[in-house]
């Protein structure tokens, strides 16, 4: 992590420079607020050497009073902005990270999705940028005052005592060395620490999303025990970062305490030398306080701006994860007639586990292609090849004679309609879900959809009809309810290729031949492939497809096949026992 | 947040030493000005002619000492207050961590479906998160500003009583600042954090739902609602953000002006020969030292008030009560009927007030060892009538006995959930290795048991194929096909021998062969059997048959009874064999 070091500094800073107007008046505020809080001190030394006993200077006194107020109130309001501007760009700098972190979700390959936690992929958009945030925010309030706090104290100490000021100077660095020190110690633990909560939080995730299943089977114990596991050893990292952390604090205050102490020996000395008065001592031993403020500060920021950097390292990397390959400079598809060719294809998800080997394929608009075999044969993958949400390892997909991976993916999906087995609706309105395909069409269209595919039924009699909000992933509607709403969205698209992979496994067959007659409109001349595990459906395919083990055993209608008496004839009779 | 304090208790001594080693470190920094106007005053002694001729030097050497050694004694006593609050600080979070991962557990599944994942997945990290940085500043620094600002007082009271007057009422306005502004933000930051949520829903789901995402191109529209939701949480933040940095110069000004009013007042003594240089000095930087306190405290408040906020929202997850309903065990007369192992008496069950029922009336009972088949349209009730059976959900009318005891029984729910094996829709596997998802059904089984159930389960092959019992199975079971995630599901259930089998449509990815061997398997086991299923031949061989519709039981019995009573079963049943040809091909095969 420590060689991405600068580059994580830099692409930081590149966010940062976007807001320039109120970096530089951040940057401008902070020194007039700086300036106007130095000459506080001054004032008020000033002030002290009037109040002499016996004698006080009362018109001199009530002269630096008013300026103190008014040199009090300019810096207050310069600090107000300034903590304006600052908090504009913290906010701002997360949001756009925030986004092109979300935009990289959509970019990513599906590869990434599928092999990655979910929850740890979340805990950086989510935890990581909060914490980054958290940290930016302090850095930019009091790393800027306080270097500039630390000079400007600096040339007053030097311009008004050389030896005191030169002591200062030269202690100084001490404390600097301390927090660095500490820093760098911490930054492990803190490492540790966001490793060992991203694992917290992907395990989480999944035993919440599985939470139905886990009561089933009583395994909350089990699964409290896991979470203990690692709760415990995030207690121990958090105890450690935390703890390291803090020390940064009190050793430069001890360092700066030491300072103070010297500024007050040298500087009593001076005044019973004549060198100064006391109200110059006040002044100076105000400094010296001031001075050793924004230290403290400086190295508390340093320690929070090294987790916020682990952090912002934690998002860029997902932010540099290769993403699918650009689309960029691509053709685009156009309305497709539904000519489909797989020539030599081969894939693999990994390398050392072949699936599809040299499979070789002609599809003519209109057709229907039914695919099956057993569960693993490599169906589900040939669909995922189809859609390019995996590209090929060898040989090409063509559709209309191009090869899929010159066209643009957007324009290749749309040409797709696609309901699969595994149904996933978006949390929000019936209706926003089932126009998810076709987002201007009117309520006649959906419900004429809704009601060839038998759901418009069970819609109405959800408590607010197609307004009903669904929540997350569905919420309570049975498996087939989903299925059949996905059956309605693609309904409403009107694509010009369909892939329906066990598209009606979860409805009853009852349902299944009600809304079959939609079903075979929507397939009339449109290429669609079809897995099905019930061979009834399939019957009337033009082409059959036998997958075994990643290749294409047999092929034919349904009649030449039986009459082969090869695999299918197997696997029919089978079914009808 | 009384139910967040609970969980210092554990740390009740590093939670009070934390603070009491703070303020040690404090009443050192208080000495310091003190000691400094000693050293104007005594050490420098009388001044003539505009020099100090009696000036004590050894004594100022002393004194200068005396600081460097109070500033030594507050490293070591700063450093332990640190440990023990990060100890408290950790250690707290982590407790509040574990109970709320318990209770989240412990929701029933109609809190589940209401609740939804994301928020609290939120409460569960970024929430807790917040809290711990919370806890250790409050910690740290709560206690000791007032116990400075105070001291000062107190120090300044010593040297001029007559100061009282100015620091009594600077604090009174600064408390006054301070609160009123974390009382405006608090409800603020709730907000915000909600706002968070709706964040983590759009990325959660352009997770969850990559593909259909991109099948239907709406790559854009989701960018554009995350968009939208990441600008609200934006705008949230600015606008809480911007009313906490009032604090700062706010408090900076009041100080100073309070500052002003310290010298004028001490002033006045000193003209008249009651106060010495010395003492002003040591009252101006007294005052001095409760703004350097107070700048502090306004930069942790924000701090503070987020994590009071998350705090409250953790709370409500922590204090909410699973809705199910538990009672007391009532002696029932069906405990005397033994053979009843399922009896529905007259169930009705809804998901929501004011919603339709998705079950109606329900009666039926079935002896140990038969096999109910249920069938019914999708959204018939089928799933519902299996979730009651181990009392996943609660009956709205009716009651239910399994065993011949009501499952709402407070002391029969772990025994119930035990007797009964189900094997869900939705198969679910979790990250981890084949064994370990497999012990889920009986966590001391042997391998020999465990591949035993994998035969019966036809997923002897799946095992094999995986390369063993000890094949990883990554987050959600992403490494397996949905019927070889289905054939472990089922493997699972029957890993625990259960009493009660529950098979809820999950042999919907199987081909039919398998399915088919699946059931020759499961009737050989002479347990209690309830198949959902929309497949007529899953059902056929069935002691009774319960048809569904619409929630409702239009039919109850065997396959031969049924084809002749009645209609819906007869319809379902054509629908899947032809009416003319009972063996292949038909006409009337429905596409897809």
């Amino acid at each position: 992590m420590s060689k991405q070091k600068p580059s994580t500094l830099k692409r930081i800073l590149h966010y940062v420079g976007k807001y320039p107007l109120s970096l530089f008046g951040s940057l401008l505020l902070a020194i007039v607020s700086v300036a106007a809080t130095l000459c506080v001190p001054v004032f008020f030394g000033d002030a002290i050497d009037c109040i002499v006993e016996y004698g006080v200077q009362w018109e001199e006194l009530t002269k630096i009073f008013i300026k103190t107020a008014a040199i009090v109130g300019i810096a207050a309001i310069a600090q107000w902005l300034m903590s304006l501007c600052n908090n504009r760009i913290s906010c701002n700098v997360v949001r756009d990270i925030r986004h092109d972190a979300f935009e990289k979700l959509g970019a990513l390959p599906l590869s990434y999705i599928d092999t990655h936690a979910h929850g740890e992929t979340l805990s950086r958009i989510v935890a990581d940028a909060d914490q980054f945030s958290d940290g930016l925010l302090m850095g930019f309030t009091q790393f800027f005052t306080g270097v500039m706090t630390i000079l400007g104290t600096i040339a007053f100490m030097l311009v008004t005592n050389v030896k005191i000021g030169l002591v200062v100077v030269f202690v100084t660095p001490v404390s600097l060395f301390v927090a660095r020190f500490v820093a760098t110690h911490t930054h492990k633990f803190f490492k540790e620490q966001t490793k060992t909560r991203g694992q917290q939080t992907a395990f989480v995730e999944e035993a919440i999303t599985g939470l139905k299943t886990t009561k089933a089977f009583s395994q909350e114990k089990a699964n409290e025990d896991k979470f203990n596991e690692i709760n415990d050893r995030l207690q121990k990292s958090s105890l450690n970062a935390v703890f390291y952390s803090s020390l940064v604090n009190p050793s430069t205050r001890f360092i700066n305490n030491l300072v103070y102490a010297l500024v007050a020996l040298i500087g009593a000395f001076d005044v019973v030398g004549g060198v100064f008065t006391v109200g110059g001592l006040t002044k100076f031993l105000s400094y010296a306080n001031q001075y050793t403020k924004p230290f403290n500060e400086i190295s508390g920021v340093v320690t929070e701006l090294k987790g916020a950097f682990t952090c912002a390292a934690r998002i860029f990397e997902l932010i540099d994860e290769t993403e699918e390959v650009s689309d960029a400079g691509n053709i685009e598809l156009g309305k497709a007639q539904g000519n489909v060719a797989l020539e030599n294809v081969s894939f693999s998800y990994t390398p050392d586990k072949r699936l599809i080997e040299d499979l070789s394929l002609v599809v003519t608009p209109g057709q229907r292609v039914a695919i099956v075999g057993k569960t693993g044969a490599g169906k589900s993958t040939l669909i995922n090849l189809l859609m390019r949400f995996y590209d090929v390892n060898g040989g090409a997909i063509k559709v209309e004679g191009k090869d899929v991976r010159e066209l643009t993916r957007k324009s290749l999906r749309e040409n797709y309609g696609m309901v699969l087995q595994e149904t996933w609706l978006k949390s929000g309105t019936v209706r926003e879900n089932l126009k998810l395909g076709k987002p201007d069409c009117t309520d006649e269209e959906m419900i004429a959809a809704a009601k060839a595919t038998r759901a418009h039924g069970f819609i109405m009699r959800m408590e607010k009809g197609y307004d009903t909000v669904l929540s997350e992933s569905g919420g309570d509607l049975s498996e087939g309810q989903k299925q059949l709403l996905c059956i309605a969205r693609i309904m409403l698209a009107l694509p010009s290729m369909l892939i329906l992979d066990e598209a009606t496994s979860s409805i009853d067959t009852r349902t299944e031949r009600k809304i079959s007659e939609a079903f075979d409109k929507l397939m009339e001349g449109r290429t669609s492939f079809v897995v099905a595990h019930r061979l009834s459906t399939i019957v009337h395919s033009d082409l059959i497809l036998v997958m075994e083990a990643g290749r294409v055993v047999e092929q034919g209608t349904h009649m030449q096949l039986l009459q082969k008496g090869g695999a299918y004839a197997a696997l029919h009779r089978g079914q009808f026992e | 947040m009384k139910k967040i304090l609970t969980y210092f208790k554990p740390y009740k001594w590093q939670s009070l030493l934390g603070p009491l080693f703070k303020l040690l470190e404090a009443t050192f920094e208080l000495l310091v000005p003190f000691i400094v106007g000693l050293i104007v005053d005594k050490g420098l002694g009388e001044r003539v002619n505009g020099g100090y001729p009696y000036a004590d030097k050894p004594f100022i050497v002393w004194m200068c000492v005396v600081l460097a050694l109070f500033g030594l004694f507050g490293l070591v006593f700063a450093v332990i207050a640190q440990y023990f609050a990060a100890k408290t600080a950790t250690g707290v979070s982590a407790g509040v961590r574990k109970d709320l991962f318990r209770k989240i557990q412990s929701l029933s599944y109609k809190d589940i479906d209401q609740v939804g994942a994301s928020t609290l997945l939120t409460r569960m990290t970024s929430d807790v998160d917040q809290m711990q940085s919370g806890i250790n500043l409050f910690l740290r620094l709560f206690l000791r500003s007032p116990f400075i600002v105070f001291g000062a007082m107190a120090v300044a009271c010593i040297i001029s009583p007559d100061s009282f007057g100015v620091f009594a009422v600077t604090i009174v306005v600064l408390a006054i600042v301070v609160y009123a502004v974390m009382f405006a933000c608090m409800p603020l930051y709730k907000k915000t954090q909600a706002k968070l949520d709706k964040v983590v829903l759009s990325a959660r789901e352009n997770l969850t739902g990559a593909r259909v995402l991109r099948a239907f191109c709406q790559e854009e529209e989701e960018r554009e609602i995350f968009q939208t939701r990441n600008e609200e949480l934006t705008k949230g933040r600015k606008f809480v953000g911007g009313v906490a940095t009032i604090t700062n110069p706010l408090t900076y000004v009041l100080i100073n002006f309070a500052i002003i009013w310290l010298l004028w007042v001490g002033a006045l003594k000193v003209d008249v020969g009651d106060l010495s240089q010395g003492s002003v000095l040591a009252l101006y930087n007294l005052m001095g030292q409760i703004l350097i306190e107070l700048i502090k405290l306004a930069n942790l408040i924000v701090t503070v008030t987020k994590a009071a906020a998350c705090a409250g929202r953790i709370e409500t997850v922590l204090t909410r009560q699973p809705t199910i309903l538990l009672k007391e065990r009532e002696n029932t007369l069906l405990e005397n009927a033994s053979g009843d192992m399922i009896v529905f008496d007259k169930v009705s069950a809804r998901y929501n007030e004011g919603a339709e029922n998705a079950l109606t009336e329900l009666s039926f009972t079935l002896k140990r060892g038969e096999t109910l088949g249920v069938i019914g349209g999708t959204g018939s009730g089928k799933t519902t009538l299996v979730n009651l059976i181990p009392h996943f959900y609660d009956v709205t009318e009716g009651k239910i006995f399994v065993a011949g005891r009501d499952v709402c029984e407070a002391d029969y729910q772990e025994e119930l959930r035990l007797k009964v094996g189900i094997v869900p829709q939705k198969a679910l596997l979790f990250k981890g290795t084949i064994r370990e998802n497999l012990l889920w059904g009986k966590a001391d089984a042997t391998d020999e048991e465990l591949m035993q159930a994998a035969r019966l389960a036809q997923a002897e092959e799946v095992i094999l194929d995986k390369g063993g019992l000890d094949a990883t199975v990554e987050q959600g079971g992403k490494n397996f096909s949905g019927g070889q995630k289905q054939r472990l599901t089922i493997a699972r259930a029957l890993t625990r021998n259960p009493e009660i089998l529950i098979l809820d449509d999950s042999a919907s990815a199987l081909d039919y062969a398998t399915d088919a061997a699946l059931r020759k398997a499961i009737r050989g086991l002479n347990t209690t059997v309830v198949i959902v299923s929309q497949r007529a031949s899953a059902v056929r061989d069935a002691d009774k048959i319960l048809v569904l519709d619409e929630g409702a039981a239009v039919g109850m019995g065997t396959h031969e009874q049924l084809m002749n009573s009645c209609e819906v079963y007869r319809e379902i049943y054509f629908s899947q064999y032809d009416e003319s040809k009972e063996n292949n091909s038909a006409e009337g095969g429905a596409a897809v």
